[in-house]
Formats: structure tokens, sequence, C-alpha cells
């Protein structure tokens, strides 16, 4: 699958943010095309919130180009992207844990019937569509007036996921969809990535973990310290080498020498990393993070 | 929202079915201060056979439905995650400034209702503007805008009147045509109820419909739940907020007004300390004091509890001076049945 349409979905070109002094993001370039998973890689502090933000209308972009469908765009508020269909599923998964499911489903788009000042929630029809949605995407709730918080991590975020696609988002950014869940929980939610891209969506599919990256993704960013290291279409980059560059091969090997001076139990791990970081094989250059040439 | 007693209907789901009723009912926030109301009622009526009299629960009703009214906006702000110290005071506010305007500088009286409730849907905006604006405290900002409208009723009323209260609003013309709407009686069965008791009524059914039915509803929870991702996901969680604090403005303009066109005067220290009193009560209904979870039926039973008790006591034959202390006794045990309650509906919850 390409994404090197004509116009893709969703493009930034170098795309930076400063907040006062601090450079937050510079000259960072992706693309996102329709029924295809663009992911963003990076350790912690890489730049990855502050991109998503930059998409979701949180932040304002300072440099660059950021087009949706071909068109500059540049938005003021949450609520303008999501107009425009870009749907952000944050880490908080922007649920309220007290609220029931379907009131969760449907917050901010709620369903109304009646006119004037006797418009009122239609909850009956909320209450079904959000229980048939949620079937569609594989969650069979046993009760849609449970309140959200009661839910696994995985299950809150299929419920988001579920919600961006019923409002018919275009663009579907997933902020760490996986981080706080066990392998299994994991698997489900890799899964709707798969079904949110089947059913046309572009989706943005942030994470520090390139085995779940690499099943999924068509398309990978890695971000490194508000620095792009490299845009690779998943024909032009294998697991090995997207781990290798995530990682830090260089990285890795001088942590295994520190923990091999622990001795014990440390030494055994440093020998772990250190076979790691070999069987890694990528060129030192870039594992060091250094930026590669413009 | 409602609890059926049905067996579930085959199209149910079958887990659905473990949750009992017992639970549902517990669920509901309101549930504890009903079984409070239920229990002094009968622990009164036991000791006293006026309380239960329609002349006892018609002076009763007289505080409670006051408090009750003012008790539906802060709850509802509550829920929303928020308080607002300055709800008591601002009572004397609407009630000085009708009461100066009319016999002070002879404004009609519908002018100066108008006048006076257009102040008070400010200052609602300014706190709940403050407050969204800065993200400090709204205990802070509102416990500010407490101390400066109790100096300005004070001060700006003895400026104009050289007096600490305004009377002689009977002398003011057109006085009979407003006094149907905030100070009649309704007589039933021979004994006269006051008309505050059916703005009571109205107020509560228009809180309990916005909340439950309303988009706005739905917003005033998830801005009291989660402020950060209501945001996220497109709730006007500013506009929310701030239309909360108008709504507590706008309830303390109808009280102020029903204890002006009562009484006929007004004291600068109209309202002073009740602030405390509307937050007892909506936390007796079961609202949360971090937000997200509560109920305005649960802070009208709360008032009509403080209604109750305010009372029984002098029907009961006790001293007087026993209410504030029993008042306290009743908030800690309402905030313990609710924490029990909560953690109880977790439990079985999985």
């Amino acid at each position: 699958m390409t994404t090197a349409t004509a116009a893709p979905l969703l493009e930034i070109r170098g795309v930076s943010k400063v907040f006062g002094s601090v450079i937050a993001l510079q000259d960072i370039s992706t693309t996102v095309g329709a029924a295809a998973v663009t992911c963003v890689l990076g350790d912690n502090g890489a730049g990855k919130s502050t991109l998503i933000k930059i998409f979701a209308g949180v932040h304002r972009h300072d440099g660059g180009d950021f087009l949706l469908e071909g068109e500059q765009v540049s938005f003021s508020s949450p609520r303008e992207a999501l107009d425009a269909g870009i749907a952000t599923v944050y880490q908080d998964l922007a649920v309220v844990k007290l609220m029931p499911v379907w009131r969760n489903f449907f917050l901010g788009s709620e369903m109304r019937k009646g006119r004037g000042p006797i418009a009122r929630l239609d909850t009956d029809a909320m209450r079904k569509i959000a229980k048939a949605e949620l079937l569609a995407m594989g969650i069979d709730l046993r009760d849609i007036d449970q309140p959200i918080g009661t839910l696994s991590g995985g299950e809150r975020q299929c419920v988001a996921i579920a919600r961006a696609v019923y409002f018919g988002a275009k663009v579907l950014i997933l902020d760490e969809p996986t981080a706080a869940l066990g392998v299994k929980q994991a698997g489900v939610v890799l899964k709707y990535v798969i079904q949110a891209r089947e059913r046309g969506l572009g989706v943005i599919f942030i994470t520090h973990n390139p085995h779940h990256a690499y099943p999924v993704g068509d398309r990978f960013m890695l971000l490194k310290r508000g620095r792009s290291l490299g845009d690779f279409a998943k024909s032009e980059i294998t697991r090995e080498e997207l781990t290798g560059l995530m990682a830090g091969g260089a990285e890795l090997e001088a942590l295994s020498h520190e923990l091999q001076q622990g001795g014990g139990a440390a030494a055994e791990a440093a020998q772990q990393i250190e076979a790691e970081a070999h069987d890694l094989a990528i060129p030192s250059g870039v594992a060091a993070g250094t930026p590669p040439k413009a | 929202m409602t609890t059926t007693l049905s067996p579930p209907t085959p199209e149910a789901d079958e887990r659905v079915a473990r949750v009992g009723l017992l639970r549902r009912l517990v669920l509901r926030p309101e549930i504890g201060s009903l079984i409070g109301a239920v229990i002094l009622f009968v622990l009164f009526a036991v000791s006293s056979t006026q309380f239960y009299s329609l002349a006892g629960i018609s002076n009763w009703l007289d505080p409670a439905s006051l408090f009750g009214i003012m008790a539906v906006a802060v709850a509802m702000l509550m829920i929303g995650g928020h308080f607002d110290l300055s709800a008591g005071v601002l009572t004397g506010t609407a009630g000085l400034a009708t009461a100066v305007m009319t016999t002070q500088w002879g404004l009609n009286i519908w002018a100066a209702l108008l006048v006076s409730l257009v102040l008070c849907l400010g200052i609602g905006f300014v706190n709940g503007y403050l407050v969204t604006r800065t993200g400090l405290p709204s205990f802070i900002i509102t416990l500010a805008t407490f101390l400066m409208l109790q100096g300005l009723n004070l001060a700006v009323t003895k400026l104009i009147t050289g007096t600490v209260s305004v009377g002689g609003m009977a002398q003011v013309p057109f006085y009979d045509t407003v006094r149907p709407l905030f100070a009649s009686r309704i007589n039933v069965f021979g004994v006269d109820f006051k008309i505050q008791i059916l703005w009571w009524v109205l107020v509560v059914a228009i809180g309990a419909w916005v909340l439950a039915k309303t988009r706005f509803g739905n917003w005033t929870f998830a801005v009291g739940g989660d402020p950060v991702a209501s945001r996220n996901i497109g709730v006007p969680a500013a506009r929310t907020t701030i239309t909360l604090f108008m709504a507590v403005g706008a309830c303390a303009w109808l009280v102020g007004t029903l204890k002006l066109m009562e009484q006929t005067s007004v004291q600068t220290n109209q309202g002073f300390g009740e602030e405390l009193i509307y937050i007892v009560a909506a936390v007796i209904g079961g609202c949360l004091l971090t937000g997200g979870y509560g109920s305005v039926i649960g802070a009208a039973i709360g008032a009509l509890i403080f209604g109750m008790t305010s009372q029984g006591i002098v029907y009961a034959g006790l001293d007087s001076d026993w209410f504030k202390f029993f008042l306290g006794a009743m908030l800690l045990l309402a905030v313990l049945a609710n924490q029990y309650v909560r953690r109880y509906a977790e439990r079985s919850g999985k």
C-alpha cells in the first residue's frame, strides 16, 4: 500500500514548534494516506506529544506547512480540528470515568430531539447506537449504562476509537494507545487500528514500541529530541532497522558496559543487551542520535 | 436512567441481570439523603404530632424552599466541579439592589427587578469568567467576591440610606402587581402555604430535567468529572462553567426577591453564612466535592432535611441552640454514607 498519491490525506512539510526558548519540533515532515497507518516513533521527550497537539488543534505550528487534503490549514481549537475530520484519541482517552459508556461515546456531539428550549437528549437512540457501534468493533458490553471507569484500559481505548470512527473522522490520531496495556490487550487495540484503516481512515499511530508499530504501519516517522530521524515507507525499512533506530544501538552498548561493571545478574543482562545491539546491525552514526543531514 | 422492577426482557444482555435492584437503587446519588429524610421525619413525627400537621409541614417547608432553590443551583455548580461562596450574600445583594432602586430612586418595581437580575447574572458571569480564565480554584475566587459583596452590601446601602436596612417595599407603586408572584399564599385545607414552595418545586424540576435530559446537563457532568478530557473531546468547558455560575446568580436573585417581597424590607447582612448551608445540602444530597457526580433532587432533599431539623427541634421541645450541632452531625453521616455507598458500588461493579 503506497501513500504517494497526488494529494495525501494529511501532510506536514518542515513543521516546527517553539515554546519560548525551547525548540520542541524542528523541520518535521511526513504524510498520512487514506486507508494507511503512519507510525510516529520516538522516546520520551522526542516531541511526539507536541506533534499530535499540532494535528489536533491544541497548538499552532510556528513554521512549515500543514496540509489537509492538499489545503493549508491551521487550527485554533480542538473543535476546529474535529470539524475538519481529525479526531484524536489521547492517552487519557478523553473519557469522563464517572459517566456511563454511552454518554461518553456521544460527549460533545450529543444527539437531540425536539427544538428550541425543549430540545432534549435522544437517550434511547444514543444508547442503541453506542451499543451497536461497539459491537461492530468487537466489544460486547455487559451494560452500556455502566461508568466507563469500570472498563479495562483496552476496552476504553476501543470505545474512544469507535467514537472517532462513528463521528466521521478522516484522520485518526492515536496517542500511545498500547503504552499502558498488557500484551493481550495491546494486541486487541492493534486489531482495531487495522480495522480503522480498513474503514478507509488515515491513522497516525504514536508509540515508542517498534514491535507494535511495525505489524500495522505503512509508514514510519522517527522522532528524536524534536528532530526527525527519517520518514520511511514500509518497503524502505525492516523491523530490525526500525528497532535499531528507535533503541539507538550505541546507547544500548553504553548501557551494557555500565551494567557489566555491576557484576552478577546485571552482567548477565548486559550480555543480552549487547547481543541485541549487535543483532540490530545499524549504522552507528544514526544510532548514536546524530540527525541525518538534511 | 429509570429503575424498573420488571424482570429483564428477553433481548437484554443476560449478564445485566446480575445487577440487582438494590445496587441500582444504591447507585443513585440521592438515595442516602432520601433515607435520612425519612428517618428524620419519623423521629420528629414520633416526638411531636404538630410536626406532621399541615401547619407544621407548611412551617418547615418555608425555610426548606428558600435554601432548596439555592441548593439546586449550587449542586449543579458542584457537579460542574466548582464552589460559589458568594452565593449567600448575593441573595442579599439582589434584595438590596431592588429595594434601593425602588424606594430610594423611584424606579419602577418591574424595571428594578430586571436590573437586579442582570446584576446577579453579571456577578455570576464575573465569577465564572475569572475561574475559567485564571484556572484558580473557584473556592478562592468566590471567597474574594464573597468578601467584596459583603462589604459592598453594607457600605453602599449605608451610603445611600444611612442605615443598615432598606424597608418600605409595601409602599412602592405597583408592589401589589409583584406580590402575587413572589409573596402570596396558597390555601390548602385551611392552611396557608407560601408560594416560594412552588418556585422551589419548579426550580428542582427544571434543574433535574436539564441535568438528565439536555446537552448542557451532559456537559456539566463531563466538565466536573474531567475538565481536560471534556475540553479535548469538544465540550465548550468555559461556557458551561460560566453558565453554571450565572445560574447560581439567577437563583440568588429569585431567593433575594422572594425574601424582599415577603418581608418588604431587607437587611445588609442578609444571606451571610448561608453559602455553606447550600453546600451542606448539596453534599447531603450526594454531590461529590470533587465534581462530576451528584443530583439536584438530592440537594433538594438535603434542603428539606435542613428545614425539617430547624423546625423539628423546636417541635420536639429541644433548645434550638442544638440545631447547628445536629446539622454538622448529619453532614458527617451523609458524607460517610456516601463514601460507603460508592465503595460498595465500585466493589460489585466489576
